[in-house]
């Protein structure tokens, strides 16, 4: 379950155009999105992403390619009989309704009978913890609770994909952490396909089956959460999704299915053809290495296989669980950083002191 | 001191500005037929002999079905160009609109110098509905300006959830735009009346034989004995249009509380 999904595609996506009179907002998408799947748009304001969203809302036409939709050609549908939701980034709640009234609006045109529809709404507002606040002014609510009382109204009705845009920016850091885990919660519980458009990696790598990483119209690498922080196919993918060092390298030559690489600070390394999303051409090219796959030697300490460097501490940022190092490696222009989980026995250096790191070709990438 | 002299400086304002208005009622009730102190004595003759006169009756109907149209086809006509100008753009919008806004700045007069030559070469005859029409003009900006404001802080998504719900256009606009404007609608409604109740020159050059309040008025200037009837009138004029500005903010202001947003201007 990477970059093609095992599941049923709810959503099709056939080379997906969009312009604004010059302005190419979206150049060709394609991808298919599963049957009950948490899928993430991620990119950069800007990027298209939340375009994307509304097009398959309804909200925007495409120029060129084709949107299905459970099987179904969305052209020329408007959103209201499409059988997506959305979970608008202002929650867009209803000011001059409670918030049953908000959550049954999409009953409104059901056959349901009155009790029915007050059923429904009451397990609706159950569902995202609401289940006293019927009765509220919508205005009186807090950010956590408007965006529960938008889930609800969005998911009363059903849908076969429930689109969320930005729902969690509006939020402080810590609702936002705790929205997360229940979005994940709720998206478990009623099987519907979410798809996400956030512009922040984390939430989507936390929240997410697979990501749709976009750049100026286009997806750049769609893969699960996993595969994306450990093989980044590009180097702007790389610098997107969380930090990573970028070290200068030499592609020796390929042997045996192995690239042999010397690189700057580190040493020679041999890499699997994984681990080279663009090609191993002998010559200049750069390694990626992520902050946590650097690890510093204590005292006594050795690398396995040797695999030492030396520099000096640059910088140091304590983060009470973690501790950031910019390491200076000898012979090698700009620093690294370095994390380290702060524990017993490992006590945090000082700026300026000599440190000792081990280093691991496994978590390495090569971008020629 | 320098608080003080501020404060001076706003009280001899508002006298120089409200003194005039505040002779209105004080000859309106005295029952000298001079307008000039000493004031005689307390009397309600002229707001009897108000009355007792069936040309400013029909006067004061003329202005009140002129007011009560200008304001309904201005909030319409603003209604729809506010939400044009709040929720689309389009080739020209800034200047279209600017040509929409421009009646505000525009002197009445020239208005109404170019309303009667338009209705003299049509070979109409002016009346009524030709004063409707010149209102019409002059409140529209009014009305845009109001329901600008009502728009620009309705969050566009709403009308968009109401869409994704499964409503249509239509029942989106019934159920969530209107009421959500609703108050811009009654202030403009107000505000656009009022401005026509008290709108003199385009009603005088277009009115032909059936004189508006204000144009009414001025007719009775000429009589000497009449002022202080005319007093009377004008002071009854002025207590109703401060309170329909007052209502129109006050329906403005509850529409904000409702919605729960902050105060972001309005006229009062």
């Amino acid at each position: 379950m990477s970059q093609t999904s095992t599941r049923t595609p709810i959503v099709t996506l056939t080379g997906v155009q969009k312009y604004y009179g010059d302005y190419h907002a979206l150049r060709g998408i394609t991808a298919n999105i599963g049957q009950g799947e948490f899928f993430s748009l991620l990119g950069p304001s800007g990027c298209g992403k939340t375009t994307l969203l509304r097009a398959i809302a309804g909200f925007e036409d495409i120029s060129e390619g084709q949107i299905l939709l459970d099987g179904k050609d969305m052209e020329g549908v408007a959103p209201n009989r499409r059988p997506t939701n959305m979970v608008f980034q202002s929650y867009a709640i209803f000011p001059h309704m409670s918030v049953a009234e908000n959550v049954g609006f999409g009953l409104r045109k059901s056959s349901m009978s009155v009790a029915e529809k007050r059923a429904a709404v009451g397990q609706a507002l159950e569902m995202v913890g609401l289940g006293k606040f019927g009765t509220r002014a919508a205005h009186a609510l807090s950010g956590g609770q408007r965006q529960r009382v938008a889930l609800a109204r969005a998911l009363i009705l059903k849908p076969k994909v429930l689109l969320l845009d930005e729902p969690l920016s509006a939020l402080d850091k810590k609702m936002r952490e705790v929205m997360q885990v229940e979005l994940i919660k709720l998206q478990r519980e009623v099987g519907i396909t979410f798809i996400l458009v956030t512009h922040d990696q984390e939430e989507a790598l936390v929240m997410s089956d697979r990501i749709a990483v976009m750049f100026e119209g286009e997806i750049a690498q769609l893969d699960d959460p996993e595969t994306l922080y450990r093989r980044p196919k590009s180097r702007r993918v790389a610098e997107f999704i969380g930090m990573m060092n970028f070290l200068p390298a030499t592609v020796k030559g390929e042997a045996g299915g192995r690239v042999g690489v010397e690189v700057q600070g580190l040493g020679p390394a041999e890499l699997e053809a994984a681990q080279c999303p663009s090609g191993a051409k002998p010559g200049t090219a750069e390694i990626g290495v992520r902050p946590e796959s650097l690890t510093l030697l204590y005292d006594g300490q050795t690398a396995e296989g040797g695999r030492e460097a030396s520099g000096t501490v640059r910088e140091v940022v304590y983060y009470g669980d973690m501790t950031y190092y910019d390491i200076l490696l000898d012979g090698t222009p700009a620093p690294v950083r370095v994390s380290m989980r702060n524990m017993p026995g490992r006590k945090v250096l000082d700026f300026g002191a000599r440190a000792r790191l081990a280093w691991d070709p496994r978590a390495m990438v090569l971008f020629s | 001191m320098k608080l003080n002299a501020l404060a001076v400086f706003t009280v001899l304002y508002l006298l120089v500005l409200y003194a005039p208005i505040a002779l209105l009622p004080l000859f309106a009730f005295n029952s000298g037929t001079i307008i000039a102190f000493p004031l005689q004595g307390f009397t309600l003759e002229w707001f009897a002999a108000l009355l007792n006169t069936p040309a400013l009756h029909e006067a004061t109907l003329n202005s009140l079905i002129i007011a009560i149209s200008t304001a309904v086809f201005s909030t319409i006509l603003g209604l729809f160009a506010a939400r044009a100008a709040t929720r689309y753009g389009f080739p020209g919008k800034g200047g279209i609109v600017g040509f929409i806004m421009l009646p505000l700045v525009l002197p009445e007069v020239i208005v109404a110098i170019s309303l009667l030559i338009v209705l003299m070469q049509l070979g109409l005859n002016s009346g009524t509905w030709s004063i409707i029409a010149g209102h019409t003009l002059i409140c529209t900006p009014f009305a845009i300006a109001i329901l600008q404001g009502s728009f620009s802080n309705m969050d566009k998504s709403l009308e968009e959830a109401a869409i994704d719900l499964g409503e249509t256009p239509w029942s989106t606009f019934r159920l969530i735009t209107l009421p959500l404007v609703s108050p811009g609608i009654i202030a403009s409604l107000l505000i656009c009346f009022t401005i026509s109740l008290d709108e003199f020159i385009i009603a005088f050059f277009l009115s032909g034989n059936e004189p508006t309040l204000p144009v009414y008025l001025w007719g009775q200037l000429r009589f000497p004995a009449r002022l202080p009837v005319v007093m009377a009138l004008g002071t009854i004029l002025v207590l109703l249009s401060v309170a329909l500005l007052i209502i129109a903010e006050t329906f403005r202001r509850r529409g904000l509380k409702r919605v729960g947003l902050k105060d972001t201007g309005g006229f009062l």
